[in-house]
């Protein structure tokens, strides 16, 4: 594994129906790797919560991912609205998303705290009426 | 225990993903929540919600769930069931509620 793998995905505020497609990708790319199924889903589900969060909250982001010998990175930037209290944010069961969020099963509370769980670093600034950028490492070792 | 045994068992009709019930099934897992399933979810769990809409597929897909049976017969639309054939993932329905195709299935697994 020495090059680079990588990806890049545009996400669509409200756009449900292509959610996950960058985690899948990334899953399937790793699996080709032979990288060890816990990372894996480590990956999948810190991905996969990055991509609802842009899909829930923001107009519009990107998600990058490089996979290398070392470590998966994954980046993700929206286009607002961005988060006022990032320390409120990173508690688990609160959240501002909508009934109509809810009332599909998002909106717990637990996107953030489960992206960093799964991370071994886990970078998150936001500027409000600006955006959201969040940078995920998984060691590959 | 396979998929196809608790098909039989519990009567469930199966909507999507006919080829995959031969697949393991290694214990349940019930919740509405998405984030949740995600957390604690186990691969090979058959996961019990009423949640129908087209993000219990790739749930399913990236937690490597061996099935998802809908309760209390809520309709499942097309787009969805499409979408689970095209990713292999296994959708079943019950008339019955969450409490009591859980209790079975525990009986079933554990009996």
């Amino acid at each position: 594994m020495d090059e680079t793998t990588e990806g890049s995905f545009q996400i669509i505020g409200g756009n449900f129906g292509n959610a996950g497609e960058a985690s899948m990708q990334l899953k399937s790319k790793l699996t080709e790797l032979g990288v060890n199924e816990a990372i894996i889903r480590r990956a999948a589900i810190a991905t996969f919560e990055a991509e609802m969060n842009v899909i829930i909250y923001a107009a519009a982001g990107r998600l990058h991912y490089y996979i290398n010998r070392d470590k998966i990175t994954i980046k993700i930037d929206d286009m607002g609205p961005g988060i006022e209290n990032i320390e409120l944010a990173m508690q688990e069961g609160y959240s501002t998303a909508p009934d109509w969020v809810r009332e599909m099963g998002w909106g717990a509370g637990m996107g953030l705290p489960n992206m960093k769980k799964n991370s071994d670093e886990f970078r998150i600034d936001s500027v409000v009426g600006e955006g959201t950028t969040i940078e995920i490492v998984i060691n590959l070792s | 225990m396979k998929l196809s045994n608790i098909v039989e068992n519990l009567s469930l009709e199966v909507k999507t993903g006919e080829n995959n019930l031969q697949n393991d099934v290694t214990g349940a897992y019930i919740s509405d929540l998405l984030s949740d399933v995600m957390a604690n979810g186990k691969e090979g769990n058959v996961w019990i919600t009423l949640q129908t809409h087209l993000n219990i597929v790739a749930v399913s897909g990236l937690k490597n769930l061996a099935g998802i049976i809908i309760v209390n017969n809520r309709p499942v639309q097309e787009d969805v069931l499409q979408k689970a054939e095209s990713e292999k993932v296994t959708i079943m329905s019950t008339p019955l509620p969450a409490f009591e195709i859980a209790g079975k299935l525990y009986q079933l697994l554990n009996g």
